[in-house]
Parts: structure tokens; sequence; C-alpha cells
């Protein structure tokens, strides 16, 4: 790893204005993927900038009928929030059952939708649930946010503050982890909110996306059933040592399947 | 450079350090708690645990800066002045829970968090998914798995001691 300045500011005003005075600068949340990187010299940041004395960013509230997650709550405040666990169960499941406990303890919901790694599991509840993300500067549309693989809407300079989830009328969300690695291979994340239903894939292509096909005929029956004969196209999708292109295919449909009886 | 203050094993030490030093480095190059190992230093096989405020955490992946102001407990920080183990680790013993070690003191760590964090007790598949971060390659998982289990109940005060006759099984 390369050497670097370090700063801990203690509000999203001073951390943007070290963010923005330079360009070769870092947030640092959790460190569970950028450290790893650093490691391999893979960046050269002049300097990181811990956000974990920000108290803006942290928190778990609902608010009316949304659930507000602070983008430096945690893996497992998230998992073991009472109002996550009643609002959202899915996305407290969800939470629980990323990497490993001393993941859970450090890794944060804010450093995972940053990130946007194609393998996260947060990616596919912000889009299926038509969340709302919150930054420094604006507010951004799930479908806005995510923009391929490692690749979001935000700028050098703006800083994700906190995620806005509407509580959904059912949620769930299946995934099939590598048996190596535990990195997801494929996942969905299905919900039925007052807009309509939305189902967003996560692990199987460059980046998440929404399945179109399943959302229409969920709305018509939402049951597992209703799934079952769709066929996600494997064009596009990630091909490598652990899965073709057309096994993710196939395991998209099994997983939206077991993702809409997750929900109930 | 900067400075590090932190509360390690119950002292507190300020040590100088550059912005990327791990607190895995900074525990065992600076203040030669060499108890802690380091594995893979991809925070998946779990040698390096020690606890920050009473979690679990992996020191490979967490920057000695990132620690400041905290309590830092390693495995060295568990037996008593006189010696006597901690339940735990008397529990690893008993249980011939470790072949060459080297994953021992993280899976010791682990083990500890768990239990705490579980008073009403833990099943055997329960501290199996509690271990997920934490890779033994000798494959010794049985007998560590048995010396949690057995050490859950001296923790938790059900029993006094660990039960000798089990253990000869």
């Amino acid at each position: 790893m390369y050497d670097f300045a370090y700063h801990k500011p203690t509000s999203v005003a001073d951390a943007v204005k070290l963010l923005a005075a330079d360009p070769d600068a870092r947030p640092i949340s959790g460190g569970h993927t950028l450290l790893p990187a650093l490691k391999h010299r893979l960046n050269k940041p002049s300097s990181v900038v811990d956000l974990s004395g920000i108290a803006e960013l942290k928190g778990i509230r609902r608010e009316g009928d949304r659930i507000v997650i602070g983008a430096m709550a945690k893996h497992k405040e998230i998992a073991e929030s009472a109002e996550v666990q009643a609002a959202i169960p899915a996305l407290a499941k969800m939470a629980g059952s990323i990497g490993d406990i001393q993941v859970r303890n450090r890794g944060t919901i804010g450093g995972s939708v940053a990130n946007n790694d194609p393998a996260a599991d947060y990616p596919a509840a912000v889009l299926a649930l038509g969340a709302t993300v919150v930054t420094s500067k604006r507010r951004i549309a799930a479908d806005e946010f995510f923009q391929g693989m490692f690749t979001t809407a935000l700028q050098p300079d703006e800083l994700l503050v906190a995620i806005e989830f509407p509580v959904p009328q059912r949620a769930g969300y299946a995934k099939m982890r590598n048996p190596a690695s535990r990195y997801v291979m494929a996942g969905a994340f299905v919900a039925k909110i007052a807009d309509g239903v939305r189902v967003a894939i996560n692990g199987a292509g460059p980046g998440v996306f929404r399945q179109k096909a399943m959302e229409a005929a969920l709305s018509a029956n939402w049951s597992p059933d209703a799934v079952a004969n769709i066929k996600q196209p494997a064009d596009g999708l990630n091909s490598d040592i652990h899965g073709s292109a057309e096994y993710r295919a196939h395991l998209v449909t099994v997983m939206a399947k077991r993702a809409v009886a997750d929900a109930g | 450079m900067p400075q590090v203050t932190l509360s390690v094993n119950g002292k507190s030490h300020t040590v100088e350090v550059e912005g990327r030093t791990l607190l895995v480095e900074l525990l065992r190059e600076r203040l030669r708690l060499t108890g802690t190992h380091v594995g893979c230093d991809t925070s998946q096989c779990g040698a390096c645990v020690v606890h920050i405020d009473g979690e679990s955490v992996k020191s490979c992946t967490i920057l000695a800066l990132q620690a400041d102001g905290t309590q830092v407990t390693t495995i060295e920080g568990l037996a008593k002045p006189d010696g006597t183990l901690h339940p735990m680790q008397e529990a690893f013993r008993e249980y011939h829970a470790l072949q060459c070690g080297f994953c021992t003191p993280g899976m010791v760590m682990a083990a500890i968090d768990l239990v705490q964090k579980h008073p009403a007790g833990l099943s055997e598949k329960e501290i199996r998914e509690g271990l997920e971060g934490n890779l033994c390659r000798c494959t010794g998982y049985h007998n560590i798995v048995k010396a949690i289990a057995a050490a859950q109940d001296v923790m938790h005060g059900r029993r006094s001691e660990l039960a000798r006759a089990e253990a000869a099984e």
C-alpha cells in the first residue's frame, strides 16, 4: 500500500471540502473494499477522508412511510434494527447475509452502494424498492443512480449521506453465492411498492438491472409460478471461471422464484 | 507523522504511525503483540481477529488511525495475570481445538464475541455459521465447534468448569 495522508472530519461540509480540494482524495467508510484495493496498489490516493466521525451520516429511523438509513450504518446495525426488521424484513435479512460477522461489524451501506460492485447485495434492494439516494448535493432516484460496473451518478466531491427506502407491501430477496468466495453469482430482489412491482437482479450482469418481463408477470400474478417460465437472456451477462452467462441467466429465474416465495 | 492513541488490553499507548499503517501492523510490529496473526491479508481468513470496543473485527483491514480512541483486546489480553486461561482458551486446550495453531488466536477472539452476543446459547449450526469468517486449513473445525459449545456454558455461568468427561469421548 502506498502511503497517504489521513483526515477525520466531523461534518459532511468539512468532508466535502477535503474531497473538493484534492481530486486524489478518497473517502473511507468501513474500508473493507477500499483497503484491499489499496494493498494491491490498484489505487493511489493522496489522502483518505475517514467518514466515521460524522454524526450526520449515522443512524436508522422511520419517517412516515419511509425507512431512512444513514450512509455509515453498518451491516450489523441494519440487520439488527427493529425498525428495518418490522418495515422491510427482506432488507434486514440481506444485511445479515453479507460477508461474515467481522465484515458486518465494519462494512457500511453507504460504502457498498457508492462502490456499486456488481456482486454487492444492497444495490438490488435500493433499485427494487425504488429508494432515493440522498447526497451532500441532491436527491437521486435509484433508477438514475446505478450506472454499471463500479459506476454511479456520484461526483468526486459528492458524498452519499443517506438512503430513503419506501416501506413496501411485500419484498423478498434470494441469492446464489459462489461456494468459495461467497459473493453473489446471481440474486433477485422483488418488491411490491405503491408504484407497482419492481424486480432487480444483481451479481449476474456488469451492474444491477431491472427485469421488466418479471415485473409485468408479477404485477398480474404475484406468485413464484408467475416468473418460473420467464427466461433471462444471457446476452451481456457475466461469464467467468465461476459460471457462464447461460448459467447465470438460468440462476436469475431460479432466484426470482425464490425471492417471491421469500416475500410471501 | 500522525499519532494514534488507543487502549490495548487495558493499557494506553500513543504511537506515531503512517497513514497506511494497519491496526495489525501496529499491534505486531510496534507493540510486539505477535499473538494476532496475518494469514490472507485480505479480510477472508480471520487469523487477525481482535476486538475493538467489544466487537470482533479483522485488524488486517483497518487502519491504525481508524482505531484512534478505541479499546482493543487481543489474544494476549484474555488470560488473567496469574496465567489462568479465559474459558474459551481453556476449552480450546481441553477439546484439542487446534493443530498448527495459526488460526487459533483469531478463532478464539471470534468465538468469544459470538458467544457474548448470544446469551441464550448457540446451536452447533449457529456456531458453524458464526465461524464463516475464520478459516482453519488443518480442517480442525469439529473440535473447534465442540470447544465453543463447551465454553459458552462456562461463560454464561451454566457450568462452573468444563466437563472433562466429554472431552474424553
